[in-house]
Parts: structure tokens; C-alpha cells; sequence
């Protein structure tokens, strides 16, 4: 039976099931309402107020995430009382700290200066790491705000880089706490909390040690979380850079969960891996392995040519080679001790169709049942 | 899985044993502790070593190693005696329980304590959480059936949750947690040396004819053939000539591996098809490079049943292929044509063969998998199995009596040996050794032993010690740690160059034939 409940959304008369909040009743219905702390499957904090819209009859503005939809509730979710708020929000995020994208404006000394400040900071020659790939600069750029006009507030905490994963770069954090829920909501690892106060606020592990000396897993949920440049993939830091990205959907090859990953392509390399939001198993959630664990697909180890052991080593050969000598050894065993005497080992780590073929040619060609993997090992 | 992964946040209690979840499938533990944290469920943890997880349950029972079914027969007694179980269920749906009842009788809690180690009274706390739970999960993984009673485990896990009457419904089940990606898969696909593809028989001439046709070939064989681990020793004993190896490091991950090293010595021909130059491809006499999972289109079926789709992302690097273009390749210089176009025409072809496969195509898993049985391809998949009745008809209980593990304690060997991975590891290593960032955080083998026995052998943590079993010994770092418990060390099995498998045994279970990786006896001493 469809929803009785009525709200209007933008002079859009729409339903909504009781519990939904603005945020998802608008969502359902492709109404665009911009969020930057709001965190799917985790509690809405309503903390950074992006989501911020007007409700008839409320005496201020309301978080979409946080506000429940009630009955006859009229919504207006881009007025310019709305767009203003945002705009200030926005000012103060990027004048905060080293948001140092193109859009961060200035007359031409005091934008070069602060850039060269920042590389500086960095350690690198190019704009933001993230630079595409950030929440703050969309909405930046979508209400026109370039942080020029607030103070400038320079970032209070130094770079975390001692682990392998992470980069913790405090200088473009937000104090959002989308990285927190990721952890605590989401992972439910609990290694990371808000930490000191106010203006001193920052991200930190219990006695605020590295992620390395703490309980962090390296799951890298809260650099999937994170909106902007705080938490990045050391590997794929001033790397990947979206616009040369090729993103390709598979699944892990890890366990036998089977999460929903995209592999992130450049350059016939894969230079990092997202989980694939709202999708099952995995919803996103990817572990260590499965979204840093990539480095031996493109290793120098890997084998390049068939091998033939010839006095004794294995030596390159040409696939002709290599079969043709399989098949005649094969062939010749068959003939002389019987089918039984041919073992096949499958395995777990391809794919069903390959294991079909496999299984296929040791019953139809060899004529042998002996075909297992390692499922008990 | 009887039951989805998602499915684990709709149980009121979760029973995990024999998975070291948070390191083994982090994402799965994810759902548990949410459930746990956030939805109210109650977790209760049988594991003999204090692993994380335990931190998040309301229960943390250790039993010794190797008496899974003696706790379990305990359990079942409690419920059974205080009439807890689901009587509906068991009458309506179930056969054997009398059988059942006239087996656990003598499993009362000071008996099982006796052999588990488990206090009775916790044991009874147990069996009255997991018995008053609307719906009940059962995790289980290695630490149940690599024993040489492992079958006899998992059906003791069944016994206890048809027992409940918490399978076939929301939030159930008896879930293994599959340890490698497509495990499901090779088993699906009829990479067992007594199935076809779904599970459809060797030995049924129905089965074999309808393959005869579909190949266009005759008389293949009717019974069925070795298990791996028949194989190695019928290699040993040199039964068994040619052995030709897809994607398997067997000389890391098999059991006593010295004598499967010889074993696979004592070969005529050994092939490798693999992406790396493994310890097993070293004494290949022919090795072929594969693409890895990257580089190729097809499925993988996961631990809850589910098939998706893999894609390819990159090219192979230098002349290596597709594992089934090799083969098929392989097979026309046999004599024997096999040629397909691209992953998805096999899949036609399985689906056209395998009843529980025939719904599924690559047009219908592009988006989200779909869990079989799927029979048809307007069917939507079958998320939760045993609905409305079991796949055989009527549950079937077992009266199943506790067998002690194959290896004991003794003067020589006086400490207990439970092997298992590591978070930053996978397997054999082949793969994440690749990775300077998981070395770092996983470097190398390591022996877990718990403080107390530490100081008893005046050990300290980083100490250098020679470990020894009846069949080997290796050489590795002492991490003094509170998950051990007393008389008792762990060991990853991850690292080729201290091996713990070089210490395990290679004793079977009768049925399954899966190695007793869980329990064996060792003696250590401190390298000078």
C-alpha cells in the first residue's frame, strides 16, 4: 500500500514512510541536497550543516539528515536564505587550513603566495591531491565560494605519514567525523574520536599515537569516508587524479566474501581500490587486503613466458613449446599407467568458468575424476 | 551460507566458532559488530584462542582443541533437558532426533567440562542464550573442520541449529565463511573429484550421460577419483605419475610438508599454471603464466552463494594468458576441441548444464549478483536455503560422539600447536608478500604463546625458538600474547620460510579428507 504521509519539497508534493528524514525523502525523489558530514548507514550528526534547509514555520534552519519529514511539512531546500548559509559554511571550510584548489581565489600575489606556501607544507609541486575528487570543492565551486574573504586560519596539527596506507593530512581536515562513523559506525573498529576542543579539534587514536601504534586495521574505511584531502592513500597521493582514472567494477580476490570493488586504472597499472557503494555484500566496506593488497598484480615478479626445465632448470620457452611437450608427456602417461595415474588441481582463486574448463578437460579428455583444489586446505 | 551476509544483522544471537573473523573476513566481523553494538544482538565466541572478536561477546568460551562435538553434544543436552528447543520444528521438519536426544544424554555439563575445559556453568549459559534467540547465526570456518573430526563438527553445528529451528529462517543459518574467493566456485563448478557442476553425481549414469552428450565424448569415468589429499600420497607411493596444478601452492599450504615435498618430487611430470614462480613452481618440470583475476571477464561465487561478475582491467603481463584459453589450447593438441569465444559462452554452457546455475547470465549479474539455486532465468535467486522444507526433504539429526583429535600432548611434545592466518596475510603469501605495506605490518612467522607459559619456558617477546613436531621443525620469533591461552601456541601458516606446516599432520578426516591443520603436539626451546 503506498505512504499516506504528504511533504512538499520544493512545491513538490511527495510521500515519505514515517522515519525518513528530509535528506532521504529528497534523495528518493532526485532532489539534490548538498551534505558533506552526512554519512549513509551511520547516525546523522547534523554537525557540519551543509545540509541545512528551510521549513515553513521553523524559526531557523533545519539539517535535512537530522530533521525527520512530518506530515504537511513544506521544504524549501535552495532559498537564498538556504544558499547563504551554505556560502558561509563554505567560506570558513576553505579558508581554513591548505585547500589549495584553483578554487580558493585571491588577487594573483596573495593566491600564488598562498599556493607555494602550501607546496611547500606539502612537499609537492601540484595543487591538492584531491583536486576532482573533493566534496568541499564541488560545493565550492557549485555556490561560488572561494574562502578569499574569511581570515585565513592556518592548520594546527603536522602530516601523519609513518604508516604504509595512510596519509593523515590534518592541514585539509574538516572535523566533519564522517572518518569517525566510518570506524566506529560502519567498520565498527573504534580506533579513531574526536580529540581536544574547540578550535584545537582533531582526529585523533586514544593518547592521539599514530594509526600504526593504535587499533586501526588499515581497512582504509575512513579514507573512503573522508570528503576531502585529510585521509589519502599514501600509494596513490598526487598519483591517481581522477580525470586520468579508469574505474573498473569487479570483485575482490581475496576471501570468499566477495566485496564489490573498483579497481582504479592508469597507465595499464592499478593505482588504487574504492568498495563500490550501496551494493551488496559489501556496501563499500572493503579490509586491508582487499584495498591495499594490490601491488602484485602489476609486480615485476610475476611470470611473463612459459618455463621448461631443461638439465635440470626451468628455462623460457614459447607456448608451442610449453603445450606441446605437456600435451605428449600427458598423453604418453595416459597411455602407459591409465587415466588414475593423472591428478588435476583446480582452484579456488579463479573463475568458475575457468574451473569448469578445467574439470572439463580432466573427465572428457584425460578421462580422469581425479580433479580437487584446495578447499580443504 | 544457508544464509546472506546481510542476514547476520537480523540475528538476535551469533555463535562464532573456529573463525578468527576480524582477521580472516574483516568485513564480515563488520557485520557482526554491528549487529552486536548497534541492533542488540548477543555474541557468543568459542574459540581456543582470545581472539578480537571476543572482545565484542557477551560469551567467550575456550575449549581445548579438537572437542568442538563434545561442547556442541553439551549444548544440545541443556536444551534438550530443559526443553528449550523447538519442538514444532524438530516434529514437523526434522527426522533422527531421538537418535539425537539418546546421544547427547550423557553430554551433561561436569562431562563436557571434563573433556572441554569449558566451566558447566557457562556452558549453560550458552545453550540457553543460543536456544532463546528468535533467530540464531552460526559462523563457523577452519577452526571447525580442519580436524580430523570435521565433518562430524559441522554436523553437530547442524544438529544444534535444526535443534532451534534456525534454519530456513531470517537471520539463521549454518554459515561457513569461505576462506578463498572462489572456493565456492571450484566447488560449483565440479572441481571434486566425485561431482559435476552442481553437485550432480559421478556415479549416476544420468548425470554422466547428460555430460557425454553436452562434450561429445564417451565412457567417462564412473567413479569417482582422489582427493588432494589422496593425491600426495598415492604421488609418494608412485601411483600417481603426472599432476597438473592450476593456481595452488600446495608445497606451503599442505600438511607435513616434507613428505609432500617428496611426494611431488617423486612425479614424471608436474605442471604449474600460476602468476607467480611459487615454491611449487620452482620444482615444476613445466610452468605456464596465467592472467590474474585483474586481467580477466568472468564470475567468482562467494561464501553466501551469490555469483558476480569479474572484469578485466589491464592486459596480462608479457605472453601470460587466460587460465582457460590454456587449457582449452592444451586440449586441442589432445586431440579434443574445445572453443569458446569469451568467459561468458562458458557460463552459458554451465548454465545450460547445472540446474542451479541454468537462471544465471552475465546479463542478469551485471549490476548485483544472484545467489543460487537459480534455476530459471526469470527466478531471483535463492538468498536463504531450507525455507520451507530441506533440499532433501525432512533435517536429518546425527547422534555423533566425540572423538578425540588424531595427535595428543605428551612427555616429548608437551605443548598444543593451532595454525590460521593473520590479518595482513593471505595463504601462502604469494600475493600480499608482494605488498611492502602488508610486510611491514606482517614481516614474519611468529609463534604466539601466552604470558604465562612464556615465563615458564623463560621466554620473552621477539626470542628466537626452534619448534618441533613428529614431522618436522622450524625456526621462528616468540610474540607473547594475552590471545594464547595456557598450553597452547598459534602459528600463521603464511611463511614459506618457517613453514608451520612443515610441523602440522597430515591425518584426514574419513569422510572429507581434510587435514588436522587445527591440532598438534609440538615441544619448543629458545635458540641460542
Amino acid at each position: 500500500m503506498p505512504s499516506e504521509h504528504k511533504i512538499t519539497i520544493n512545491g513538490n508534493p511527495l510521500t515519505f514512510e514515517s522515519g525518513e528524514t528530509i535528506l532521504e525523502v529528497a534523495r528518493r525523489h532526485s532532489i539534490d541536497i548538498p551534505t558533506l558530514c552526512f554519512l549513509k548507514g551511520a547516525t546523522p550528526t547534523g554537525a557540519c550543516r551543509m545540509c541545512v534547509v528551510e521549513v515553513a514555520g521553523a524559526d531557523r534552519l533545519l539539517p535535512a539528515c537530522a530533521t525527520q519529514a512530518v506530515d504537511d511539512m513544506v521544504v524549501q531546500t535552495e532559498s537564498p536564505q538556504v544558499v547563504e548559509a551554505r556560502r558561509v559554511i563554505l567560506q570558513l571550510l576553505m579558508a581554513s587550513g591548505n585547500h589549495n584548489c584553483a578554487i580558493r581565489g585571491g588577487d594573483s600575489a596573495s593566491w600564488t603566495e598562498f599556493q607555494l606556501q602550501v607546496q611547500q607544507a606539502d612537499g609537492a609541486e601540484e595543487l591538492c591531491p584531491v583536486w576532482g575528487d573533493c566534496r568541499l570543492q564541488d560545493l565550492a565551486y557549485r555556490y561560488q565560494v572561494t574562502g578569499q574573504d574569511m581570515p585565513h586560519t592556518e592548520a594546527r596539527y603536522p602530516m601523519e605519514t609513518v604508516n604504509p596506507f595512510i596519509v593523515r593530512d590534518f592541514s585539509r581536515c574538516i572535523n566533519c567525523g564522517r572518518c569517525v562513523q566510518a570506524c566506529n559506525e560502519i567498520q565498527v573498529n573504534n580506533a579513531i574520536d574526536f580529540g581536544y576542543r574547540s578550535a584545537d579539534s582533531k582526529i585523533v587514536t586514544p593518547g592521539d599515537r599514530p594509526l600504526r601504534d593504535s587499533d586501526c586495521v588499515f581497512c582504509g574505511e575512513c579514507v573512503q569516508a573522508c570528503p576531502v584531502g585529510a585521509l589519502v592513500e599514501k600509494d596513490a597521493r598526487y598519483v591517481a587524479r581522477p580525470w586520468e582514472e579508469k574505474k573498473v567494477r569487479t570483485t575482490c580476490t581475496y576471501c570468499g566474501v566477495g566485496c564489490q570493488l573498483y579497481l582504479h586504472v592508469m597507465d595499464d597499472k592499478v593505482v588504487r581500490v574504492t568498495g563500490v557503494p550501496d551494493t551488496p555484500p559489501n556496501y563499500g566496506r572493503l579490509c586491508v587486503k582487499g584495498r591495499f593488497g594490490y601491488s602484485f598484480i602489476n609486480s615485476e615478479e610475476r611470470l611473463t613466458k612459459p618455463l621448461v626445465r631443461k638439465n635440470g632448470e626451468l628455462q623460457e620457452a614459447g607456448w608451442d613449446e610449453a603445450l606441446d611437450l605437456v600435451a605428449q608427456k600427458l598423453g604418453s602417461i595416459k597411455d602407459a599407467h591409465g587415466p588414475d595415474s593423472i591428478g588435476v588441481l583446480s582452484s579456488a582463486r579463479v573463475s568458475n568458468e575457468e574451473n569448469y574448463v578445467i574439470q572439463k578437460f580432466a573427465r572428457a579428455v584425460l578421462k580422469t575424476n581425479s580433479v580437487d583444489h584446495c578447499a580443504r586446505l | 551460507m544457508t544464509n546472506t551476509i546481510g542476514c547476520i544483522e537480523k540475528a538476535d544471537v551469533i555463535l562464532i566458532t573456529g573463525s578468527n573473523t576480524t582477521e580472516n573476513h574483516p568485513v564480515i566481523s563488520s557485520y557482526v559488530k554491528r549487529a552486536v553494538t548497534f541492533k542488540g544482538a548477543r555474541l557468543i565466541v568459542v574459540d581456543p584462542r582470545r581472539i578480537k572478536i571476543a572482545d565484542f561477546a557477551n560469551l567467550w568460551l575456550r575449549p581445548n582443541l579438537g572437542t568442538d562435538v563434545a561442547w556442541l553434544n553439551g549444548m544440545m543436552h541443556v536444551i534438550i533437558e530443559e526443553e528449550l528447543y523447538a519442538k514444532e520444528y524438530v516434529e514437523k521438519r526434522t527426522v533422527g532426533f531421538d537418535e539425537l536426544r539418546r546421544t547427547v544424554e550423557k553430554y551433561t555439563p561436569d562431562y563436557v567440562e571434563a573433556i572441554t575445559g569449558i566451566p558447566g556453568e557457562r556452558l549453560v549459559e550458552a545453550a540457553r542464550m543460543y536456544a532463546g534467540a528468535k533467530a540464531a547465526s552460526i559462523l563457523y570456518c577452519m577452526g571447525i573442520t580442519q580436524h580430523t573430526t570435521g565433518t562430524d563438527n559441522v554436523k553437530s553445528l547442524a544438529n544444534l541449529a535444526m535443534l532451534c529451528g534456525n534454519l530456513g529462517i531470517e537471520g539463521g543459518g549454518v554459515n561457513p565463511l569461505r576462506g578463498q574467493n572462489n572456493v565456492q566456485g571450484a566447488c560449483d563448478m565440479g572441481g571434486l573429484p566425485d561431482v559435476y557442476t552442481g553437485y550432480q553425481k559421478v556415479v549416476d549414469p544420468e548425470a554422466r550421460k547428460k555430460m557425454e552428450e553436452a562434450w561429445g565424448v564417451e565412457n567417462l569415468p564412473d567413479q569417482p577419483g582422489l582427493k588432494v589429499t589422496e593425491m600426495l600420497p598415492r604421488a609418494h607411493e608412485g601411483e600417481l605419475k603426472a599432476l597438473y596444478i592450476v593456481g595452488e601452492n600446495p608445497l606451503v599450504s599442505d600438511p607435513d610438508l616434507n613428505h609432500a615435498e617428496a611426494s611431488l618430487k617423486n612425479l614424471d611430470l608436474l605442471v604449474v599454471q600460476d602468476i607467480f614462480l611459487t615454491e611449487t613452481a620452482r620444482i615444476a618440470d613445466v610452468v605456464l603464466p596465467s592472467a590474474c583475476f585483474a586481467e580477466k571477464d568472468g564470475t567468482f561465487s562467494n561464501t553466501e552463494r551469490r555469483v558476480q561478475r569479474i572484469r578485466k582491467a589491464l592486459d596480462p603481463p608479457g605472453e601470460a594468458r587466460e587460465d582457460w584459453q590454456i587449457i582449452c589450447d592444451l586440449s586441442g593438441r589432445m586431440g579434443y576441441s574445445m572453443s569458446y569465444a569469451d568467459a561468458s559462452e562458458i557460463m552459458d554452457e554451465i548454465a545450460r548444464l547445472t540446474p542451479s546455475y541454468a537462471g544465471i547470465s552475465y546479463d542478469r549479474i551485471d549490476k548485483v549478483g544472484l545467489h543460487w539455486p537459480c534455476p530459471t532465468p526469470e527466478h531471483p535467486g535463492t538468498p536463504i536455503l531450507h525455507v520451507d522444507m530441506f533440499a532433501s526433504g525432512k533435517g536429518v539429526f546425527y547422534g555423533i560422539d566425540w572423538i578425540a583429535p588424531a595427535e595428543s600432548t605428551d612427555e616429548e611434545y608437551p605443548l598444543y600447536l593451532t595454525t590460521g592466518r593473520v590479518l595482513y596475510q593471505y595463504h601462502t603469501g604469494t600475493m600480499t608478500m608482494k605488498s611492502e605495506g602488508l610486510v611491514d605490518r606482517a614481516p614474519e612467522c611468529f609463534v604466539e604463546i601466552s604470558p604465562q607459559d612464556a615465563k615458564a619456558y623463560g621466554l620473552q617477546d621477539g626470542d628466537m625458538v626452534r619448534i618441533a613436531s613428529r614431522r618436522g621443525s622450524i625456526e621462528a620469533r616468540i610474540s607473547v600474547s594475552e590471545k594464547a591461552v595456557n598450553g597452547t601456541v598459534f602459528i600463521p601458516f603464511h611463511y614459506a620460510k618457517a613453514a608451520a606446516n612443515r610441523l602440522t599432520n597430515a591425518a584426514l578426516d574419513p569422510i572429507a579428507k581434510i587435514p588436522e591443520f587445527k591440532v598438534c603436539a609440538v615441544r619448543l626451546a629458545k635458540v641460542a
